[in-house]
C-alpha cells in the first residue's frame, strides 16, 4: 500500500466540520490499520487542532496570518511542500474541496478522485471507490491507482462520524515548511446571502418543497400545509433558480445548512447538493410521485404520492384535529 | 337665381374679393394634406412585403359588412350606436362638404347628378345628418368627459390619457356641422326676409331651428353670418382633413384600405416573409420583425388605423390578469414611434430607419404574454391584426436568443425528443396500455394502416391526466366502430405552438416529420382530441388529409345514429361549455361541440356570458404552459368564476389544455367540490350504450 | 479579451431517464438525447457577454468523438467566433486528468487571456477547470458565479460558497474559471442559428496535432478508470406508507406526532 492517510480539516470559527470525524471513518474503510493524520490549515488553528487531536494519529498544522481566509490557491501551495509525495489525502467534497483538490492531485502527480461516497477496499496499488453520476441516478466503481498517491474528495454525510476518538495523537506544527504562499488569487470579502424573513436554520420542522410543486402558484399549497404543522417552508435549488422562493429558504450545499427535527420533503427528488444541507439526522418524510427518487434511499418513511394531491389531504386532516 | 345675400364666392371686404380665401384655403389645404400623406406613406413602402392583392370578393364582403354597415359596432352597445351615428352622418355629408368648398368658388355649382329631385332628397338627408351627427358628438363628449368608461383608460407605463385628442376632435366635428347648418339658416331666413325662393329645409334639423331662431335677424348681421360660418367650416375641414393623419383619426381615411385589406383567413400564421417559400427560409439574413420597417405595410397600416378604442384589450385575458400586454397599445405605441422615426417637420428632416422595438417600445414579457387566443382580432371593428404581428415580434426575439430560460428548456426537448417535455419517443404510446381489452389502438405506419388516423399529440400522450382524454378519444372511435389508429412514436408534437412562439424553423422540421409519418400511415382522414394538433394540422400543414375535432365527428356520428347516448343522471349538474380558442375563434367550431353535450338525453347546460366568439382564454395552451409570466391571477380563475356566476357546476372543455388549466384554476379558486371540469369526449363516452 | 471555453456534450438528465444497462457496462444509451452539458453552455454565455463589452474572441474547444462536433457548432451559433475539436481514438478512456492534458496542449496552440469551463457536468466530477489551471500554472477559482472586469491584467470573481454566500475574489490574468450556473441567463439557441453555421469548418487536432503522447492519454494513461455501473442495492430507504389516502394520511399525522413534527 501507499504511504500515509492525511484528512483535511474544514473548520468554521474555531469548529471543525462534521466532516472532521467522517473523513477518519472514511480512512478506515480504505485501510483498516491506517495510520491517518489531520491537516488543519489556518491562522489560529490550535482549538481545532486539539478538538480532532484525539481522533487523528498526527495532526499537522500550518498556521500564518495570511490564511485568516481559507484561499485554496495559497494552500495548494502549502499543502505541496508539506504533504509526502505518495499519501493519500482525503478532502471534503464542499465549494471548498472543489477548489483546492484537482489541481493539488496535478501538483502532486497523483491520482484524483471527485465525490466518493464509498469504498470498497484497496488490493494492492488499486483502490475501489463507489461514485454517483447523473445526479444520483446511477452508481459506479472506480478503480484508482494509488502507487503515486492520491487525492480523493469524499461527499460530506456519505460515511458515519467516527467518534471513537482512539487515536490520541499530537499537534506537529509545520508551518515553517509551507513556504511563498502568494498566489494570483486574492480574497476580497464575502458577500453574504440575503436574509429573508424567515430563518429556515433554526427551524425545528420543514415543509420542504421541490421540482414536484410544478407552479409558483401551487407554492400555497406548501404554506398552507406549514400553518397547519406550525412548520415553514423551505425548498431545493430548483425552486430558488425559478425565483418563486428567496435563496434564504434553500436547503442545500449552495444554500442553507439545516438542523431540524422533522423534514418534510415534498416533490425532492434528494440529490446530494441537497442533502448536504440537510443535518442533525432529522426524521425525514419524503412524499414523491416517482418510487425511484433518490430521496426513498435517505428518508424514514415514504409516501408514493403526487404532492399537489397528497398535501391539501394532508392539511385537511391536521387542521381537523 | 336672385339670392338675399351675397355668397362667399362673390363678396368684398374692402374691395379684397373674398373668392380669393376660397381658392387659398383648399389650395393650402390639400397641399398641406398630400405633404403630410406623402411622409406617412414613407414607412408603408420601407415595410415588409405583403400579399392582399387578391381575393377581391371576399374583401369586398369584408368592407361591405364591417366597414359599411359597421358590423361589428353593435358588440358594445352604446358607443358603437353613437359611431354608427357619426359614420352615417359623415358618409351622407361628405358630398355636401364637398360640394360647400367648391360653392366658395362657383355660386352655383351643384354636384354632379343632385340637380333636380335626388338633390332635394339629399338635402333632407344631409340636413338630418347634420343633426344626428352632432347628437352623437354631444354623446360621445358626454361619454368621454363624464361617464369615462375604463376601456379608455391609458395607464401611467403607456404615456397620458388621450380624453383631449379625442374631445379636440369631437368640437371640431361639432364646429363642422353647426357652421354648415348655420351657413345654410342664414341665406333661407334672408332669402325670406326679402320674399325670394326659400330651399327647403328639413323641419326639426339643425339647419331648421338655426332658421327659426334668426327669423328676427337683419340682412346685415345674416350676410355676416352666412359669409363668416362659410369660412369657419372652410378652415375646419382643411383643419380637419390634415389633424386626421395626426392620430387615433387616422382612421377616418385608413378604415376602408384597412378593412378592405384585412386578413381573411382564421387560424392560420402569416409566412416568415411574404415570397418566401418554407424550403428557401434558410436563405433570409434575419427572422421576424426587430425593427420598424420589418412590419409589413398591412401592419404599418394596421398602426395608423388604431381608433385607440381598447375594445381589444377590453378583451385581452392577458391584460384582464394584469400581464404586461395591452394589444391596444401594441398599435398606439407603434403609431407613435412612426410619427417620431417619420417627423413631418422641419422639412426633409431625415427618417430614424431601423431603430430597434424590443427594449425600446416593446419588452419582452410583453410579446411572451399573450396566448394567441384571438380575442382581440375577434373584437376589432377596423380589422387590425395582432396574432401575426406577436408571432413576427417572437421570431425576432428567437433569431436573437431573446427567449426566456422557461421556454429554452421545452424548445430544446421538442427539437430533440418531439414534446416540451423531454420525454422518451418510445413512450408516446404508452397511455394506450390501460385501455380496456377490446379496444386495442394500432400503431399505423410500415406494419399495419387504418382508415382515420387519431393524431393524438404531445400533452395527451404523455401528461397523466390527459392521456385520459386520449382513453376516451379511442373508446369514442371504437364504439363508433371506427377504423383507426396512431402514430405512435413516429408523432412529434403539431409545433402549433411552436410557430406561434417564434421558433419557425423547429416548427417547420416538427411539420416535415408529422406529414411524412401522416402520409406514409395511408389514413385517409384524421381526426384529433387537441383543437391546438386540429388547427396546425388543419391551417399550418398542407396537403394532409382531411382533420376533424373529436368533437365534430361525435355530433356526426350522434346524427347518423353510429352512436348512441344514455340519459344524464340527474344529480344536479349543470353543465357549460367553454369554447377553446383554437377550436371556437380560430376554426369557427362553436356548435358541434353544444350539440354533442345536448344529444345527452336531459342533460342540463348553460352558456356562460362570454361564450362562442367572446369565449375567455383559459391561460393559454401548448409552450405557454411552460412560461412563467408576471400576473396578477390566472386567467382561468377568472374563467371558473364566470361559470360559477352562469350557474353551473362542470365546466366541459374540448381541449387538453384547456382541462389542464381549469383543473388547476378550480384548485387555485378554492372551487373543489362544487366545480369539476371534464372534457368532451370523456363527457361521451361516459354516456355512450353500446348497441 | 481572447476566451477559451471548454465545453462537453453529455447526455441532458432533464430529457433521459438515466438506468444502468443489462450488463452494467455502462448506462442504456439507446434513445438517449445528447446536449453541451448545462454548466458549459453558461460558460459560454459568459464568454460572449464579456467580449461584447470589451472585444475580443470566443473559442470553444471540446475533447470528444466526431459526435462532439455537434456541440462546438451550437456553441459556435450561440455566437463563438471559432470552434476545435480534439478527437482521437488514442483519447478514448481519459480520466479527468487525461482530458485536462489534452486541453493544456490545445491552450498552448493559441494564445488566451482567459479560459473557462463548466463547473462540473452529469458525468463528471467537477475536476477538469482545477486540473488544466495547475497543469499551465495558472490561477484557478472554481463555481464563479460572477465576473467582472478590473482591467487588462486582473478580473474580480466571485466563488458560490455555502450558504448561498459569495466569495469575492481579485484574480490575474490569465487565469482559469469553471463557472456555475445561474451566472447568468444564456440565450436561446434556434435551428435556423444551427444552420447558419452548419458549414463552418471546425478543426480536428489528434493527438499527434497536439503533441502529446498517445499513451499518456486515454485509457493507457489513465489512473482513474470507471469498472462498471449499477444501482445499489436498496437494503435500508425509506418505510413506504400503503394503503388508501386516508389512512397514510392517518398513519403519518401519529408519526409526525411522535417526533414532534406537529405543534
Amino acid at each position: 500500500m501507499a504511504g500515509q492517510i492525511f484528512a483535511y480539516i474544514r473548520f468554521k470559527d474555531g469548529v471543525p466540520d462534521d466532516s472532521a470525524l467522517e473523513l477518519v471513518a472514511a480512512a478506515k474503510k480504505i485501510a483498516a490499520d491506517a495510520s491517518v493524520s489531520a491537516l488543519v490549515v489556518g491562522s489560529g488553528v490550535d482549538a481545532v487542532c486539539n478538538e480532532v487531536v484525539s481522533s487523528y494519529q498526527e495532526v499537522w498544522k500550518i498556521d500564518s496570518d495570511a490564511l485568516a481566509y481559507p484561499n485554496a490557491e495559497m494552500i495548494r501551495k502549502a499543502l505541496i511542500n508539506i504533504l509526502p509525495k505518495d499519501c493519500i489525502l482525503l478532502v471534503p467534497h464542499d465549494t471548498f474541496g472543489m477548489d483546492l483538490a484537482p489541481g493539488l492531485s496535478i501538483k502532486m502527480d497523483s491520482a484524483f478522485v471527485a465525490d466518493a461516497v464509498d469504498f470498497e477496499g484497496l488490493e494492492g496499488d488499486t483502490l475501489k471507490v463507489i461514485r454517483q453520476e447523473y445526479g444520483g441516478a446511477v452508481t459506479t466503481h472506480v478503480n484508482c491507482d494509488i502507487s503515486a498517491g492520491a487525492v480523493i474528495n469524499v461527499r460530506p454525510g456519505s460515511f458515519p462520524a467516527d467518534e471513537s476518538k482512539a487515536a490520541g495523537g499530537a499537534v506537529v506544527d509545520k508551518s515553517g515548511e509551507a513556504g511563498d504562499m502568494a498566489a494570483g488569487r486574492r480574497y476580497l470579502e464575502t458577500v453574504a446571502a440575503e436574509v429573508g424573513d424567515v430563518d429556515i436554520t433554526k427551524e425545528d420542522v420543514l415543509v420542504s418543497i421541490g421540482r414536484g410543486i410544478e407552479d409558483e402558484d401551487n407554492i400555497e399549497i406548501a404554506d398552507d400545509l406549514a400553518e397547519a404543522m406550525g412548520a415553514v417552508v423551505s425548498c431545493s435549488r430548483p425552486i430558488v433558480d425559478a425565483k418563486w422562493l428567496e435563496k434564504s429558504r434553500q436547503v442545500g450545499t449552495s444554500g442553507q445548512t439545516v438542523k431540524p427535527k422533522v423534514y418534510l420533503a415534498c416533490g425532492i427528488s434528494g440529490s446530494f447538493q441537497h442533502l448536504g444541507g440537510l443535518k442533525g439526522n432529522p426524521f425525514v418524510v419524503a412524499i414523491n410521485k416517482n418510487p425511484k427518487a433518490p430521496i426513498f434511499q435517505i428518508a424514514d418513511v415514504g409516501i408514493e404520492a403526487d404532492i399537489l394531491d397528497f398535501l391539501p389531504e394532508l392539511t385537511d386532516a391536521i387542521s381537523e384535529q | 337665381m336672385e339670392t338675399a345675400l351675397i355668397a362667399p364666392a362673390n363678396y368684398f371686404i374692402l374691395s379684397v374679393p373674398t373668392v380669393i380665401f376660397s381658392f387659398v384655403i383648399p389650395i393650402v389645404g390639400v397641399s398641406l394634406f398630400a405633404y403630410i400623406m406623402a411622409i406617412r406613406i414613407a414607412p408603408l413602402v420601407l415595410a415588409a412585403p405583403d400579399f392582399r392583392f387578391n381575393r377581391y370578393m371576399e374583401r369586398i364582403i369584408k368592407v361591405l359588412r364591417i366597414w359599411l354597415l359597421q358590423y361589428r359596432h353593435p358588440r358594445y352597445k352604446t358607443a358603437g350606436i353613437i359611431h354608427i351615428m357619426i359614420f352615417a352622418g359623415f358618409l351622407v355629408l361628405s358630398i355636401r362638404s364637398t360640394s360647400l368648398v367648391i360653392i366658395g368658388i362657383s355660386e352655383n355649382f351643384v354636384f354632379p347628378g343632385l340637380g333636380g329631385s335626388l338633390g332635394i332628397v339629399y338635402n333632407l338627408f344631409k340636413d338630418y345628418a347634420a343633426t344626428v351627427v352632432l347628437v352623437a358628438c354631444f354623446l360621445a363628449a358626454y361619454r368621454r368627459i363624464v361617464v369615462k368608461p375604463e376601456r379608455y383608460a391609458v395607464p401611467s407605463k403607456y404615456g397620458k390619457d388621450h380624453t383631449f385628442e379625442a374631445v379636440f376632435v369631437l368640437g371640431m366635428i361639432a364646429t363642422l356641422m353647426i357652421s354648415e347648418s348655420l351657413f345654410e339658416a342664414s341665406a333661407a331666413v334672408a332669402q325670406a326676409q326679402a320674399g325670394l325662393h326659400v330651399e327647403f329645409i328639413a323641419p326639426l334639423s339643425l339647419a331648421w331651428i338655426f332658421k327659426v331662431m334668426l327669423g328676427r335677424v337683419s340682412t346685415e348681421t345674416l350676410q355676416a353670418i352666412h359669409l363668416v360660418m362659410y369660412y369657419i367650416h372652410d378652415l375646419t375641414f382643411f383643419s380637419f382633413l390634415c389633424f386626421l393623419p395626426m392620430g387615433k383619426h387616422f382612421h377616418v381615411i385608413t378604415s376602408f384600405f384597412n378593412v378592405f385589406f384585412m386578413r381573411i383567413d382564421r387560424g392560420n400564421v402569416k409566412p416568415v416573409r411574404y415570397g418566401v417559400a418554407d424550403d428557401q427560409l434558410d436563405d433570409l439574413e434575419s427572422f421576424g420583425v426587430k425593427k420598424l420597417e420589418d412590419f409589413t405595410w398591412k401592419h404599418i397600416l394596421d398602426f395608423y388605423s388604431c381608433a385607440d378604442c381598447g375594445r381589444c384589450s377590453d378583451n385581452c385575458p392577458a391584460n384582464a390578469v394584469k400581464r404586461p400586454l395591452s394589444p391596444r397599445f401594441i398599435s398606439i405605441k407603434a403609431r407613435d414611434l412612426i410619427f417620431k422615426n417619420y417627423p413631418l417637420y422641419p422639412y426633409g428632416k431625415a427618417f430614424n430607419k431601423g431603430e430597434e422595438l424590443m427594449g425600446n417600445i416593446y419588452e419582452e414579457e410583453e410579446i411572451w404574454s399573450c396566448t394567441t387566443c384571438g380575442a382581440c382580432e375577434q373584437e376589432c371593428p377596423l380589422g387590425i391584426e395582432y396574432i401575426d404581428k406577436i408571432v413576427d415580434l417572437r421570431r425576432g426575439m428567437v433569431d436573437e436568443g431573446m427567449v426566456p430560460q422557461s421556454l429554452q428548456k421545452p424548445l430544446r426537448a421538442l427539437e430533440k425528443r418531439g414534446n416540451p417535455w423531454g420525454k422518451m419517443e418510445k413512450k408516446r404510446a404508452d397511455w394506450t396500455k390501460e385501455l380496456p381489452e377490446g379496444c386495442e389502438v394500432k400503431i399505423v405506419g410500415k406494419k399495419e394502416s387504418a382508415d382515420t388516423l387519431y393524431f393524438v399529440d404531445s400533452i395527451t400522450s404523455f401528461d397523466d391526466r390527459m392521456q385520459a382524454i386520449g382513453r376516451a378519444t379511442a373508446k369514442v372511435l371504437n364504439a363508433a366502430g371506427e377504423d383507426f389508429g396512431i402514430l405512435g412514436k413516429a408523432e412529434k408534437d403539431s409545433g402549433n405552438e411552436v410557430r406561434r412562439f417564434g421558433e419557425e424553423m423547429l416548427f417547420q422540421d416538427l411539420k416535415d416529420q408529422n406529414t411524412e409519418a401522416i402520409l406514409n400511415s395511408g389514413a385517409s382522414r384524421i381526426v384529433t382530441s387537441d383543437p391546438h394538433a386540429y388547427n396546425a394540422l388543419k391551417n399550418d400543414y398542407v396537403d394532409l388529409p382531411p382533420v376533424e375535432h373529436i368533437s365534430q365527428y361525435i355530433a356526426r356520428q350522434v346524427k347518423s345514429g353510429a352512436i348512441h347516448l344514455k340519459a344524464a343522471e340527474g344529480n344536479g349538474k349543470v353543465y357549460t361549455y367553454h369554447d377553446p380558442c383554437y377550436l371556437g375563434r380560430h376554426n369557427g367550431v362553436y356548435d358541434d361541440p353544444r350539440e354533442a353535450i345536448d344529444a345527452i338525453p336531459g342533460i342540463k347546460r348553460v352558456d356562460m356570458e362570454k361564450c362562442r366568439d367572446r369565449s375567455f382564454c383559459c391561460g393559454g395552451g401548448g409552450l405557454m404552459l411552460f412560461y412563467e409570466p408576471e400576473e396578477e391571477q390566472r386567467m382561468g380563475v377568472l374563467r371558473v368564476e364566470m361559470a360559477a356566476k352562469a350557474g353551473a357546476n362542470v365546466i366541459v372543455t374540448a381541449c387538453p389544455f384547456c382541462l389542464v388549466n381549469m383543473e388547476d384554476a378550480i384548485k387555485v379558486a378554492g372551487m373543489e367540490g362544487s366545480m369539476e371540469a371534464i372534457d368532451l369526449a370523456e363527457l361521451v363516452e361516459s354516456h355512450i350504450v353500446s348497441v | 479579451m481572447e476566451i477559451l471555453v471548454c465545453v462537453k456534450r453529455v447526455p441532458d438528465t432533464a430529457e433521459n431517464e438515466i438506468e444502468v444497462n443489462s450488463d452494467g457496462t455502462d448506462i442504456e444509451r439507446d434513445d438517449l438525447v445528447y446536449s453541451v452539458n448545462e454548466w458549459d453552455n453558461y460558460a459560454v454565455e459568459e464568454a460572449i457577454q464579456i467580449k461584447d463589452n470589451v472585444g475580443g474572441s470566443v473559442t470553444v474547444v471540446s475533447v470528444g468523438d466526431e459526435e462532439s462536433e455537434e456541440v462546438v457548432r451550437r456553441e459556435m451559433a450561440m455566437g463563438a467566433d471559432n470552434g476545435i475539436l480534439l478527437s482521437d481514438d488514442a483519447f478514448e478512456g481519459s480520466d479527468g486528468k487525461g482530458v485536462a492534458s489534452l486541453l493544456k496542449a490545445a491552450v498552448e496552440k493559441g494564445k488566451y487571456d482567459l479560459i473557462l469551463t463548466g463547473a462540473q457536468a452529469d458525468d463528471g466530477a467537477a475536476q477538469v477547470g482545477g486540473m488544466l489551471a495547475a497543469m499551465l500554472d495558472l490561477p484557478y477559482a472554481s463555481l464563479v458565479n460572477k465576473i467582472e472586469m478590473i482591467d487588462d491584467q486582473k478580473i474580480k470573481v466571485g466563488r458560490e460558497i455555502e450558504g448561498g454566500n459569495q466569495e469575492m475574489n481579485e484574480i490575474d490574468l490569465p487565469c482559469v474559471l469553471s463557472i456555475q450556473t445561474g451566472i447568468n441567463e444564456p440565450r436561446y439557441v434556434g435551428i435556423r442559428g444551427i444552420r447558419k453555421v452548419a458549414s463552418v469548418e471546425i478543426p480536428v487536432h489528434g493527438a499527434g496535432d497536439l503533441g502529446v503522447a498517445a499513451d499518456s492519454v486515454g485509457d493507457a494513461g489513465a489512473k482513474v478508470k470507471r469498472l462498471d455501473y449499477f444501482m445499489p442495492e436498496l437494503g435500508e430507504g425509506a418505510e413506504m406508507l400503503e394503503g388508501s389516502t386516508e389512512e397514510i394520511v392517518e398513519k403519518l399525522i401519529e408519526l409526525l406526532k411522535a417526533k414532534g413534527g406537529l405543534k
